[in-house]
C-alpha cells in the first residue's frame, strides 16, 4: 500500500495526475484484467461510456460481454448483481444516477445487506454498486439525490464516498476486493477534479477515516464534495488566523470513528458538513458518536452540523445554490464556532 | 366540410374523417412545437439556456393523441419528450420558455423542476417525473379515480420503449388490464433509450407483443402518420370510456435529435440511419399531404411560420425578462398546510 500523504507533490519528476472519473476506470480496468469474474452491468455504460463517461472505452478493450449495456431496470440491475455475486462472480452495477437507486431499494435493504446473515455465514455477497450522487448540475430534485445515509441504516451495507480522485482508485479497488455488497457513491461535481494517482494497483482500507488537513481550532467532519468545499474554507479561514482539521470518513459505514473523536479532543470543537438535507442525514451519526465520546469532555462549543436543507433540490440554479452548503457557509459557520458565538 | 382522407393518395389508409379546419389545427400544432423545440436548440447553443430534450420526429403521435382526447376534461400524463402534445393541449411556448431559461412565474413549479415536465394543474396534466415509467401506475391509479368516480374522464400516459424494462410499466399495465381501467398507454418507440438500442431492451419485436400478457387491447401504429395515430387513439378512448378497458398503443418513430442537449448521438448510431428516417418526417409528409389535398397552400404555410415565429419570439422575450425567483422561493411547497375542514371529530 502506498503512502496516502498523497497531497504531497513526489520528490523526483512529475506527478501522474488523474481525473476521479479516470481514477475509476483505471481502477476497474486493472482489476478486470486480472479478474474475469469482475464484470460491468449498467444503462448506457457501453459504447456511450456512461453517463459521466466513468466507463468510456472499456467496452473496446473487454468487450459487450463483460462492459453490458442493461436495459432501463434498476432492480434488476441489484438483483442480477446479487445473483452473480451469490455464485462466485464480483460483479460492478452502475446506477446512472443515484436517484433511481431508490429503484433497486428491495434488492439492496431486504437482501443483498441480509443474505449472508440469512444464510448463516455460509454465503457473501461481493458486488460494487456505483453512482453518482449529488447538485450542482442544474439537474433538479430527482437528478440531484445525496441518498447515502439511506443505506447507512442498514446493516450489512458498506457504504464509500470518495472525495477525490486518490481516494477514489484506491477505495473502488478495495470495494471490489471486499465480499461485501459495497455502494460507492461517487459526486457529479467530482469527475472532472483532479489529483495525484499512481499508477499501479493500490487499495485504500475501508473504514479508515482519513484526516485531509491538520488544524487546531475546529474539526470539521465533511464528507464527498464538502471534503473539497472544507478544505477550500480551510484555506480563507488560514488568513484569518483561524486553522481547521478537516476530516474524511470516506467509508460512512462502517464508520472507523477514531480519528474523529481523537480530533475532537484535540480541537474542542466540531462542525459536520454534508450535501444531503440536515434531518435524518449521515450529521447526526457524527454527532451521536462524538456526544457519546470521551471527546465530549473535551467540546467547549455545541457540536454544529451544516447541511442541505430540508427540501428538495431545486432546478433554478440561484435556488439550488443556496439549497446546499457553499464555501462561504462552511467559512461563516466555522467562524462563529471558532469565535465562541454559539 | 368533412375530408375523406381514404381516398386521398398518399398518406393515409385510416379513413379518419375531419373537417379541413381541423386538419389545418393539427398541422399548425405540429409546426408550432416543431418551431418551438428547434428554437430550444439555438438558445441551448447560444449558452442561454442549460438543458433541452427534444420532441422533434415525434410531433406526430403526440398531436394525434391530444387531438383524440378532451384536452383538460381527461387527464395527461405524459413523458419528457411530449412538447407537441403539451401543446397541443394548452400549454404555452411561453410556460416552455419560462422553464427552459428556469425564471419566476413558470407555471408548472416556479422553475424547481426541470423543463419538460409539463405539470399544469388546470389542464389536468399531471407532472412527468424525472425517473422513468413512474407515470403508468399512477396513470393507472387516475384511472382508478376515475372508474370509482363513474366519470366518462380517460387518463392518457406515454413514455420511450426503453422504459417499459421498468418493473412500473409492468405493474401499472397489469394493474389496468385486471381492473378494465380507462387507460391509454403510448410508448413512442424511437428504437433507442439514449444509447441502447431497442433490440438489448427487449427480446420481443414489438412493445405491443406484451398487451396480451396483461389483458388489454394492443395496437401498433405508424408514429410518423399523424391520421393514422389519431385514429388509434380515438378508438382506444372510446374503448376506455364504454367500459371495454386499457390500450397499449406502440407508436413506431424516431428521435433524429440526440437524446438531450447533454449527449452526442454519434458515438451510438450510423449517420446514415438518422438521414433515412429524416426522410420519413412526420410535419414534412403531413405538410406534403395537406398541399396534395389541397387544404393548405404554400401562402398559408407562409403564414404559419410567421404565426409561429412571432409567438416563439414573445414567449422568449417575456422570458428572458423576467426575474430569477429569488432564494426563500426554493422554501415553500414541501408540505401541503393543514386543511381545517378535515378534521376526524365534529
Ligand atoms: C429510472 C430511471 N433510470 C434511468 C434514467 C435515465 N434515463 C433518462 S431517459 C433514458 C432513456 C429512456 O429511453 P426511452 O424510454 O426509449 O425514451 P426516449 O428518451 O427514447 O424517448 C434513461 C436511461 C431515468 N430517467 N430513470
Ligand atoms: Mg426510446
Amino acid at each position: 500500500m502506498l503512502s496516502e500523504k498523497h497531497n504531497e507533490k513526489e520528490a523526483e519528476g512529475a506527478v501522474r495526475e488523474l481525473t476521479y472519473a479516470e481514477a475509476l476506470r483505471e481502477a476497474m480496468r486493472q482489476a478486470m484484467e486480472k479478474d474475469d469474474s469482475i464484470f460491468l452491468i449498467g444503462e448506457d455504460i457501453g459504447v456511450y461510456g456512461g453517463a459521466f463517461g466513468v466507463t468510456a472505452g472499456l467496452v473496446d478493450e473487454f468487450g459487450p460481454e463483460r462492459v453490458r449495456d442493461t436495459p432501463i431496470s434498476e432492480a434488476a440491475i441489484a438483483g442480477s448483481c446479487i445473483g452473480a455475486a451469490l455464485t462466485g462472480m464480483r460483479p460492478i452495477g452502475e446506477i446512472q444516477f443515484m436517484d433511481f437507486i431508490t429503484l433497486s431499494m428491495e434488492q439492496l435493504v431486504l437482501q443483498a445487506a441480509k443474505l449472508r446473515f440469512m444464510f448463516g455465514g455460509k454465503a457473501k455477497v461481493p458486488f460494487v454498486l456505483r453512482t453518482p450522487g449529488g447538485s450542482g448540475t442544474g439537474a433538479a430534485a430527482q437528478h440531484s439525490e445525496t441518498l447515502e445515509n439511506w443505506f447507512v441504516h442498514v446493516p450489512g451495507l458498506k457504504v464509500v464516498m470518495p472525495s477525490n480522485a486518490y481516494d477514489a482508485k484506491g477505495l473502488l479497488l478495495s470495494a471490489i476486493y471486499d465480499d461485501n455488497p459495497v455502494i460507492f457513491v461517487e459526486h457529479k461535481l467530482l469527475y472532472k477534479t483532479k489529483a495525484h494517482v499512481p499508477e499501479e494497483m493500490y487499495q485504500i482500507p475501508l473504514s479508515q477515516s482519513h484526516v485531509a488537513r491538520e488544524g487546531r481550532d475546529l474539526t470539521v467532519v465533511a464528507t464527498s464534495v464538502m471534503v473539497q468545499r472544507a478544505l477550500q474554507a480551510a484555506e480563507q479561514l488560514s488568513e484569518e488566523g483561524i486553522e481547521i482539521e478537516v476530516v474524511d470518513p470516506r467509508t460512512l459505514s462502517p464508520l472507523d470513528d477514531r480519528p474523529i473523536i481523537e480530533s475532537v479532543i484535540k480541537t474542542g470543537k466540531a462542525l459536520v458538513v454534508h450535501e444531503a438535507p440536515t434531518t435524518g442525514g449521515y450529521g447526526g451519526e457524527i454527532v451521536a458518536r462524538i456526544a457519546a465520546s470521551e471527546a465530549f469532555d473535551y467540546l467547549d462549543a455545541p457540536i454544529r452540523r451544516l447541511a442541505g436543507l430540508d427540501i428538495p433540490i431545486p432546478y433554478n440554479r440561484t435556488l439550488e445554490y443556496h439549497t446546499v452548503p457553499q464555501v462561504e457557509n462552511i467559512v461563516e459557520e466555522a467562524r462563529k464556532l471558532v469565535r465562541g458565538e454559539y | 366540410m368533412a375530408t375523406d382522407l381514404e381516398t386521398r393518395p398518399g398518406i393515409d389508409d385510416s379513413g379518419v374523417q375531419l373537417e379541413a379546419a381541423t386538419l389545418r389545427e393539427m398541422y399548425w400544432q405540429m409546426l408550432r412545437a416543431r418551431r418551438t423545440d428547434e428554437r430550444a436548440w439555438v438558445l441551448h447553443r447560444q449558452g442561454k439556456i442549460a438543458f433541452h430534450i427534444s420532441g422533434i420526429g415525434h410531433e406526430a403521435i403526440q398531436v394525434g393523441a391530444a387531438f383524440a382526447l378532451r384536452p383538460g376534461y381527461d387527464y395527461a400524463l405524459p413523458y419528457y419528450r411530449d412538447l407537441a402534445f403539451n401543446l397541443a393541449w394548452g400549454y404555452t411556448p411561453h410556460d416552455f420558455m419560462l422553464a427552459l431559461f428556469g425564471r419566476e412565474g413558470e407555471p408548472t413549479s416556479g422553475a424547481r423542476q426541470m423543463p419538460s415536465h409539463w405539470g399544469t394543474r388546470s389542464l389536468n396534466i399531471i407532472s412527468q417525473s424525472s425517473p422513468v415509467a413512474t407515470q403508468v401506475p399512477q396513470a393507472a391509479g387516475v384511472a382508478l379515480a376515475i372508474k370509482l368516480r363513474g366519470e366518462d374522464r380517460v387518463a392518457y400516459t406515454s413514455l420511450g420503449e426503453g422504459s417499459t424494462s421498468q418493473g412500473d410499466f409492468y405493474e401499472g399495465m397489469n394493474w389496468a388490464g385486471v381492473h378494465k381501467l380507462p387507460l391509454i398507454c403510448v410508448v413512442e418507440n424511437n428504437i433507442y433509450a439514449i444509447s441502447v438500442p431497442v433490440h438489448l431492451q427487449m427480446a420481443v419485436p414489438n412493445v405491443a407483443d406484451r398487451a396480451p400478457m396483461f389483458g388489454v387491447e394492443g395496437v401498433i401504429v405508424d408514429g410518423n402518420d399523424v391520421l393514422a395515430c389519431y385514429r388509434v387513439v380515438k378508438e382506444a378512448a372510446e374503448r376506455a370510456r364504454s367500459g371495454g378497458g386499457a390500450t397499449l398503443i406502440e407508436a413506431k418513430t424516431y428521435r433524429p435529435t440526440p437524446h438531450s442537449s447533454d449527449d452526442d448521438d454519434r458515438t451510438y448510431r450510423p449517420r446514415e440511419e438518422v438521414e433515412q428516417w429524416k426522410k420519413r418526417d412526420p410535419l414534412a409528409r403531413f405538410q406534403a399531404y395537406l398541399l396534395e389535398a389541397g387544404i393548405l397552400d404554400e401562402q398559408a404555410i407562409a403564414d404559419y411560420e410567421a404565426r409561429a415565429r412571432e409567438e416563439i419570439d414573445r414567449a422568449q422575450a417575456a422570458a428572458e425578462a423576467a426575474p430569477f425567483p429569488p432564494p426563500e422561493a426554493a422554501l415553500g411547497d414541501v408540505f401541503a398546510p393543514v386543511d381545517e375542514t378535515l378534521r376526524a371529530e365534529e
